[in-house]
């Protein structure tokens, strides 16, 4: 075979590989940053995330419309605070509501958006108010114990 | 009686593995090296690269595809039970970059690119052409081992990285158009699961410890084969073999490293 169409081939061979490796970073991996970069900024305070990440998924109706893409601590009133980004063409009324789900009984966490019916929009940088937080199975579990356990002693005094 | 002729036999499969394992790493440090030797030739590496790498480009991609697709079915089928399907994309990329797309790869070169190396060394050996190089002062391991071994260095990565990507598509063409996983959760749960460094960099890099050992003993095999038409078949299965254990064995002592 002729040296250049060689040449050639390798090149070819080599920019493959280059190429894989860039669409398994972007795609496959977490490095992507453009997924929502276009999208405009919303908050939300939480009393509790619980597993939410960054990257989290924020959902109308079950479709993805945004990320999440940084978690922090509001340092007055402790409550967590979540920035998410939504894509620019959803736009959301100001009453709309937040809560945080779970995908499933053992799946991940994401932000669901109830949207609201006032003709004003949010506007990017906006603070969603309504908001709920995730639901602490432990917790539920544990009131549930308890109650039973006070029901159950309340039924056997009054024999 | 057998028992009696089994331990000097012992001994002295001892005596020859050690000394020989000394000879192989200096054989393999040397054909490095020799890059800056005057005799390594660049236009000799891009046609080993072009033998290796791009001429087993098709093979690769033929296996990540039918890999991907059956890593698909198989992990729907054991996740669908506990409702999880959620994790096949997480499921699929994790096994294909950890695991299968570095060692897969690795196992189809050394069948492919691996024998052929032995094959070529091992005859050149037989018909004297190695002698006849060093007659005229030109260095063997530069002229024709240093190109071969490098460019299957350089190639195994390349194919790996081909190999995780394809073999995701396949995963991904099983799971979301024929078994109706949500496309938007194949993809969301892998990219929140997959690290860049922790997952594909390290699969790469097992690759690329993959790529030195499977050329490493192909090159050795066909240069210390027996100067016959017999040792050169004997070398050429030896070879695949060897080197086809190797990496499995090495694949346990990098996982066990790399993502304890």
């Amino acid at each position: 075979m002729e040296t250049r169409a060689i040449d050639w081939w390798v090149g070819i061979f080599v920019l493959l590989g280059i190429a894989a490796l860039v669409v398994l970073a972007l795609r496959v991996g977490n490095l992507s940053g453009f997924a929502y970069d276009s999208g405009y900024v919303l908050h939300a305070d939480f009393t509790n995330v619980g597993s939410l990440k960054t990257r989290s998924p924020v959902k109308i109706g079950g479709v993805t419309i945004g990320e999440v893409t940084h978690i922090g601590m509001n340092p007055k009133t402790y409550m967590a605070n979540v920035t998410m980004r939504i894509e620019p063409s959803i736009k959301l009324p100001i009453d709309t509501g937040a809560s945080i789900y779970t995908q499933g009984l053992l799946g991940e966490q994401y932000i669901a958006i109830q949207p609201g019916g006032m003709p004003q929009n949010l506007k990017s940088g906006a603070t969603i108010t309504m908001t709920q937080g995730a639901v602490n199975i432990d917790q539920m579990i544990g009131q549930m114990v308890f109650s039973k356990a006070a029901g159950s002693s309340k039924s056997s005094g009054s024999q | 009686m057998a028992m009696l002729e089994f331990i000097p036999q012992l001994g002295r499969r001892a005596l020859q593995t050690v000394p020989g394992l000394g000879a192989a790493s200096r054989f393999l440090l040397s054909s490095l090296l020799s890059v800056f030797n005057r005799h390594f030739s660049f236009q000799q590496l891009f046609r080993q690269i072009y033998g290796f790498g791009v001429r087993s480009l098709i093979l690769m991609v033929v296996a990540a595809f039918f890999t991907g697709m059956v890593l698909g079915f198989q992990g729907y089928y054991a996740l669908v039970r506990f409702g999880a399907t959620s994790a096949l994309g997480t499921l699929i990329a994790l096994s294909l970059l950890r695991e299968l797309g570095p060692v897969l790869t690795a196992l189809l070169f050394a069948g492919r690119a691996g024998s052929a190396l032995t094959a070529e060394i091992s005859s050149m050996k037989a018909t004297e052409q190695l002698s006849a190089m060093e007659m005229m002062a030109v260095n063997p391991l530069a002229w024709v081992v240093a190109p071969r071994i490098w460019a299957g260095i350089i190639s195994v990565p390349i194919l790996c990285a081909i190999f995780d990507l394809v073999g995701i598509f396949g995963g991904y063409l099983i799971s979301v158009p024929v078994l109706g996983v949500d496309g938007g959760t194949f993809w969301a749960q892998m990219q929140s699961n997959v690290t860049f460094s922790g997952d594909i960099l390290t699969g790469l890099f097992k690759a690329l410890c993959f790529g030195v050992v499977v050329t490493w003993i192909a090159a050795w095999k066909g240069y210390t084969a027996r100067p016959t038409a017999e040792g050169v078949g004997n070398a050429t299965t030896l070879s695949v073999v060897t080197a086809s254990l190797t990496v499995l064995g090495l694949d346990f002592i990098l996982t066990a490293l790399l993502f304890s």
